[in-house]
């Protein structure tokens, strides 16, 4: 392809372009407004308006898993949360274990729950978390793994539409009630919180505030990319012909399961990844990350923005939960009733979400 | 599965000599289809049970390598439930079927047998509607159907040009980055045709294939599918006695699930029990 021609076939790739734009402005301006611009001054970013921006975005990658097995496969996955909580958990575990002698108790070993609960010894399923590459590592495997025996069950035996909705939702569940558990030993309903440091950098700072949130909107724009990458190869041409028409796919020599594990592993671990981004900023994992209603809200942003469009499932993520930002410091007992209404009117007149919207609007005035 | 054989049949067709005849085939055989006897199907006394009702009934079948053979039936007679047994889509109670003398088609599933080299053309025609014609014809293509070979697959271009080639056959050379949800009906059927060419498969099962086509199209399919057998077996299930006439030299008359008679058209067609069960009813 010549420079031209790729310039116009980016023509036809406004909402990834889009994308690309808004995510590049954001992280450059956010930092501007916040370190550059004296805190006096009317255009000051502040701190927490840094980490809320963080944590939509962290949101956003959680979305872009989501549309990744149900918009493209078809899917209906409402246990994604739970891939999220297990990545924000293990991102919590190398948290806690950087407290160390700073605890209340001042066990260099145990975290201050394990001591309360007079446990001798750090559990085996805790070590290695004191380094940074192993909870990494954990942060994918733990969600990947989950996501295998799970799909690898359900997808061989033919489980599809509400049956697996449900069993996903299932999942969660049992996982909330796990860790509600204080023997379970991820610090039952409290969950891991007080955290200190990240890789030895106060976590309160504002150096690495900005530090998580420039990671943030980095593993946005790679999990993004990745998403495009994988949509646009052959490989996403057979997942969207099992979207469409599953057995058919079947008769033309494409194992349907194989390629329904693949991809939700992958949306698992991506999911890990965005909680694990999550858990640092917001100073705080528990077992309410497992609550049901989450993975529901999740498909809601992506209904909501588009799904089958991965910026889609990023703009509904960002609105949606700027809209419940504004609705739980305004008017916090309807956010439940707004959400359930914008989805019903959603599903009922914008089957194709925002970037639906928008494409018809064009469309109207391109006629008029 | 443990039916006993008839006794006229003690030894299974498959393991009876080869005939003696020279008319041995030249071809590319995908890995383990062995046509040595001549024969690419055996199904011998298949029975489908849907809730006690037998949609197929001891149905005994061979075809043999390179031929063209037209099923014919009254609706219902199992026609299409013959070909779901064939492609791993429904599970017979009892019976045995072979594809070639060494491929037990029942311990497949239905990936593995379309990648041991079976097509099939559906008789609702079913493509890929939010696809294009030419991302249709690409996800058919014959090849390495594994995960990670998709994710990094590139065409090469042998591969585009042998796409270029099916949509010239096909006639939807105009129509390649058309949605393929967008094709009138007849066009669908070309398109899935055209799939089935891409997939390169040893034996055509082909249902109903010129449902909804204009007499010239119907014509077109008709040299189509003769230009395919010899070097592929085809199996045609067709109502249309015209294109039957056109096409079949060795006609199987289905009934009740299992076969009537077999001969040439002519001799079928002269027989009083398939005129009585068959060419009686005002359908044909
Ligand atoms: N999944 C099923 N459950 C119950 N009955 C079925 C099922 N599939 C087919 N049948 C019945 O089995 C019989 C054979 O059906 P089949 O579709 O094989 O007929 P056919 O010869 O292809 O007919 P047509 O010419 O109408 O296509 C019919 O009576 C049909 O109602
Ligand atoms: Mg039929």
């Amino acid at each position: 392809m010549t420079f031209m021609e790729r310039l116009l076939a980016w023509r036809n790739e406004r909402g990834a372009f889009g994308f690309y734009a808004v995510l590049l402005a954001t992280a450059v301006l956010v930092p501007l407004l916040n370190l550059a611009v004296p805190e006096g001054s009317a255009l000051h970013m502040s701190t927490y308006t840094v980490t809320l921006v963080g944590k939509y975005m962290s949101y956003a990658i959680l979305a872009v898993a989501v549309d990744l097995i149900w918009g493209y496969c078809g899917i209906l996955s409402l246990g994604h949360a739970a891939f999220f909580a297990l990545g924000g958990y293990a991102m919590g575990m190398y948290l806690m274990r950087q407290i160390g002698t700073r605890g209340v108790y001042g066990n260099a070993e145990m975290p201050d729950f394990m001591v309360f609960l007079n446990w001798s010894e750090l559990p085996w399923y805790w070590q290695g978390f004191d380094m940074f590459w192993f909870a990494a590592i954990m942060v994918l495997l733990a969600p990947g793994l989950l996501a295998y025996v799970f799909g690898w069950l359900a997808f061989r035996s033919r489980v599809t539409g509400v049956y697996l909705s449900i069993i996903t939702q299932a999942l969660t569940y049992a996982l909330l009630l796990a860790f509600f558990r204080n023997e379970m030993g991820f610090g039952g309903n409290n969950g891991l919180t007080d955290f200190k440091e990240i890789l030895g950098f106060d976590l309160k700072a504002p150096g690495t505030r900005m530090a998580l949130f420039l990671a943030t909107a980095l593993a946005l724009g790679l999990a993004f990319a990745a998403g495009r990458m994988i949509t646009r190869s052959r490989l996403g041409r057979v997942v969207q012909a099992v979207r469409d028409a599953e057995s058919r796919t079947r008769f033309i020599g494409y194992r349907v399961e194989s390629y329904k594990l693949w991809l939700f592993v992958f949306s698992a671990m991506l999911a890990g990844v965005a909680g694990a981004l999550y858990v640092p900023q917001v100073g705080i994992i528990n077992p309410g990350e497992f609550n049901p209603i989450n993975s529901i809200e999740v498909v809601i942003w992506v209904a909501v923005g588009g799904r089958g469009t991965l910026y889609g499932a990023v703009l509904g993520a960002v609105v949606v939960n700027y809209a419940k930002t504004w609705f739980t410091t305004v008017l916090p007992d309807i956010w439940l009733y707004a959400l359930g209404t914008l989805f019903v009117v959603v599903t009922l007149f914008l089957p194709q979400g925002l970037v639906g919207l928008f494409a018809k609007l064009k469309l109207r005035r391109g006629a008029a | 599965m443990n039916v006993p054989h008839a006794f006229s049949r003690l030894i299974p067709a498959r393991l009876r000599p080869p005939p003696r005849s020279g008319d041995v085939f030249e071809r590319h055989n995908p890995p383990g289809l062995d046509l040595s006897h001549n024969t690419v199907l055996y199904l011998e006394d298949i029975t489908v049970s849907f809730d006690g009702f037998r949609a197929l009934n001891k149905l005994t079948l061979y075809v043999e390598a390179g031929e063209l053979r037209c099923i014919i039936g009254p609706n219902g007679a199992g026609k299409t439930t013959m070909m779901d047994v064939i492609t791993g889509k429904t599970r017979p109670d009892s019976g045995t079927a072979w594809f070639g003398q060494t491929i037990d088609l029942l311990g497949m599933s239905e990936p593995q047998i379309a990648q041991a080299g079976i097509g099939r053309k559906f008789q609702k025609p079913t493509v890929f509607e939010q696809h294009t014609v030419f991302e249709n014809l690409e996800l058919a293509m014959a090849g390495d159907k594994s995960v990670w070979k998709m994710l990094f697959a590139k065409l090469s271009p042998a591969q585009l040009l042998r796409i270029d080639e099916v949509l010239e056959t096909i006639g939807l050379k105009e129509h390649r980055g058309a949605l393929a949800g967008v094709l009138s009906h007849g066009q669908k059927q070309w398109l899935e045709i055209g799939m089935l060419l891409m997939q390169e498969p040893q034996l055509l099962l082909v249902d109903e294939p010129v449902a909804g086509m204009t007499p010239q199209e119907t014509e077109r399919t008709a040299e189509l599918l003769l230009s395919l057998a010899g070097k592929h077996s085809v199996v045609v299930v067709e109502h249309d006695m015209d294109f039957v006439r056109s096409i079949a030299r060795q006609v199987t008359v289905l009934h009740e699930g299992s076969v009537l008679a077999e001969g040439t058209i002519d001799e079928v067609q002269n027989d009083p029990k398939v005129v009585e069960v068959y060419l009686g009813e005002p359908r044909c």
